[in-house]
């Protein structure tokens, strides 16, 4: 049988094989839980039956608010079987402030239209009465029709290889993200061509703390691993944030043998993990950790690899992906089972000239870029110059792909859509180069700063700072520099203070409050400058490059 | 080992390594993450630095943004030992 959506392997394998392990959950206080293929299909039947029962009918969009659990699982599943198209939207931390962030739950359902919310019972109430008036309803673990699930049938028939499976958000921290919309047969299709460039087999055990609203958490560290029929082991982000050798020590326990990482988290394990928390953890079976989602750096590597060795990881288990939501996940991979290649190129010619010529590593101006690898199967990658004309090898364009797993359309958004996909190429506006077949990326979106693999819109972190009393409206810039320590970007902002007197501590401690509790990002360093700091351009935007420039020449203050 | 001393220790860290500013007037009682000063990363850092500089292994359910939000949980979390009595 060709298998048409994601919801029949799933129904399948619990018929055929119901006792088989497919997930493990650590739980925040370490503790582990276990589900089968039985319970798994037993916990999204009743999340279907629900669905149904308050009027939710196949093809509507189904918002999931829950946090890193079992049940955010069961609910994911419970859409798809109802034929619905789920959502996974962030869940609240200590750090936002629980208004502003409901706020944004109610922006994100009424642009969306989303017909019926999933949430732990606590937010219930503060979500239906934000969604007054809305055609939506709230939904929890306690609506669930157990009788209902008992004789619900998977997959239904209205469902096609072309109906929508579920959108990913790509990026930005507004709930008017555009929803990455991604038919079944899409999703199905990367699951099988990127299990090709992996080598995807049966005794794999996927580890994975990503969180599931993100594509590389939600594809990698969940769908995939679950159509593929191979265990999945999962934790909470914020769990491992905080104690990041719980991930290792479960490669240990539970056998792992893939697993994938951002950038910043080679770092994070390499520097905040403690001795104690690696004793007796052997790291052997590891046959690859993929690193994606954020710019890869050769110095990440190399110290995960120095602080690791020692417990078993293998150099030929590094690995590297260049991965995007609209391609469903990734685009390239580079091979398993050697290191990913380093190309040590000359930082001044690949700036001036955009042509990536290689030099001596020794040099105090080469750099080292690190390869994302080769297409996968049925993916096709091209690098074009301003006017559109592809380039040859070695000059750095911006990153075209055409595939057979791109997105169907952003949610709603045919302006948004026209403008990605043009003449069956989707144009990802990340610049980059290939060399001996190879992809290289050298640079992400104008202006994009990404954070331990976050994506933040300069845009949005401005416009907070055009709210506080004291300093100039639009004459604040934010920018990302880099943090060598952390492996990824930090933010800076510079704020232009207006005339008078001003308590300046109190000013920068408002911004840095206000931006955490509507992004959870920290900000590296606010400068406070007096009027005309900030540089525009000639049409009165703000230049950030310049600025960037500017302040990190030293003379801010 | 005196709070004190573990006092001011952790303080010096916090300030050059997490604030970047060896000059920050950091008050005992102020928040450092729901504030925006650090980030939930920080917190490992912290607990790498409490196991290398004190000897106390702190156990992972505490290491929490309520249990460590200030200076001053965190000196307390460190006098109390790694079983927390």
């Amino acid at each position: 049988m060709t298998v048409r959506t994601l919801v029949e392997p799933v129904a399948a394998r619990a018929r055929r094989d119901p006792d088989r392990h497919v997930l493990t959950f650590i739980d925040e206080g370490g503790q582990r839980e276990h589900f089968n293929a039985a319970q798994l299909d037993r916990g999204a039947a009743a999340f279907a039956a629900a669905l149904a029962a308050v009027g939710v009918a196949p093809g509507d969009l189904v918002i999931v608010v829950l946090r890193h659990s079992p049940v955010l699982l069961s609910a994911f599943w419970g859409a798809l079987y109802r034929g619905a198209v789920p959502s996974i939207f962030p869940y609240l931390t200590e750090k936002l402030d629980p208004q502003i962030y409901r706020e944004r739950i109610g922006t994100l359902v009424r642009h969306s239209g989303a017909r019926a919310v999933i949430t732990f019972p606590e937010f219930r109430g503060p979500i239906e009465a934000l969604l007054h008036g809305a055609s939506c309803r709230v939904l929890t673990a306690d609506d669930l029709p157990l009788d209902a699930a008992r004789t619900w049938e998977a997959a239904p028939l209205s469902t096609t290889a072309e109906s929508l499976a579920f959108l990913q958000h790509s990026s930005g921290t507004t709930g008017l993200q555009k929803g990455v919309a991604l038919s079944h047969r899409a999703v199905l299709r990367q699951i099988e061509a990127y299990g090709e460039a992996i080598g995807l087999r049966d005794d794999d055990v996927v580890v994975s703390w990503l969180p599931l609203y993100h594509d590389m958490g939600l594809i990698a560290g969940c769908v995939m691993p679950i159509v593929a029929g191979i265990p999945l082991v999962l934790m909470s982000p914020f769990h491992w944030v905080r104690t990041p050798g719980i991930l290792l020590s479960a490669i240990h326990e539970h056998r792992g043998t893939l697993c994938w990482l951002p950038n910043f988290a080679y770092n994070h394990c390499a520097l905040s993990i403690r001795k104690k928390d690696m004793e007796g953890v052997d790291l052997g079976r590891l046959r690859a950790v993929i690193n994606c989602s954020e710019p890869v750096r050769h110095e990440s590597h190399r110290r995960f690899l120095d602080r690791f060795t020692p417990y078993g990881l293998r150099e030929e288990a590094l690995a590297t992906c260049y991965a995007l939501a609209e391609n469903t996940f990734a685009a390239t991979q580079s091979p398993i089972g050697r290191p990913p290649r380093v190309d040590w190129v000359s930082r001044r010619t690949l700036r001036e000239t955009q042509r990536a010529v290689p030099c001596e590593a020794s040099t105090t101006e080469a750099i080292a870029m690190v390869s994302c690898g080769i297409p996968i199967p049925g993916t096709q990658i091209d690098i074009a110059g301003p006017g559109g004309a592809r380039l040859p090898e070695r000059c750095e364009g911006e990153i075209l792909l055409r595939s057979d797993c791109l997105l169907a359309e952003y949610y709603r958004r045919p302006d948004a859509t026209a403008e990605a996909l043009r003449d069956g190429w989707y144009h990802t506006g990340d610049m980059g180069y290939l060399a001996d077949g190879e992809l290289y990326v050298s640079g992400r979106r104008k202006d994009l700063i990404i954070v331990a693999g976050k994506n933040l819109y300069p845009q949005d972190l401005e416009a907070i700072a055009d709210g506080i009393p004291g300093l100039r409206p639009g004459r604040s810039v934010a920018f990302g520099v880099p943090d060598e320590n952390l492996g990824t970007e930090a933010i800076v902002m510079v704020c232009e203070l207006e005339a008078g007197e001003h308590d300046r501590d109190a000013i920068a401690r408002d911004l840095r409050k206000r931006v955490v509790q509507q992004t959870e990002v920290t900000l590296k360093d606010v400068r406070l400058v007096e009027e005309r700091w900030v540089v525009k351009t000639s049409s009165g935007k703000t230049a950030r490059a310049d600025n960037r420039a500017k302040y990190l020449e030293g003379r801010v203050g | 080992m005196e709070a004190s001393k573990v006092r001011d220790e952790l303080k010096a860290y916090i300030r050059t390594n997490l604030l970047h500013d060896p000059a920050y007037p950091l008050a005992d009682d102020e928040p450092l993450i729901t504030a925006g000063l650090m980030d939930s990363f920080s917190l490992a850092q912290i607990a790498v630095f409490i196991e290398t500089s004190f000897g106390v292994n702190l156990p992972d359910n505490d290491l929490t943004v309520p249990n460590m939000d200030t200076l001053e949980l965190i000196v307390a979390r460190v006098m109390a030992g790694p079983s927390g009595a």
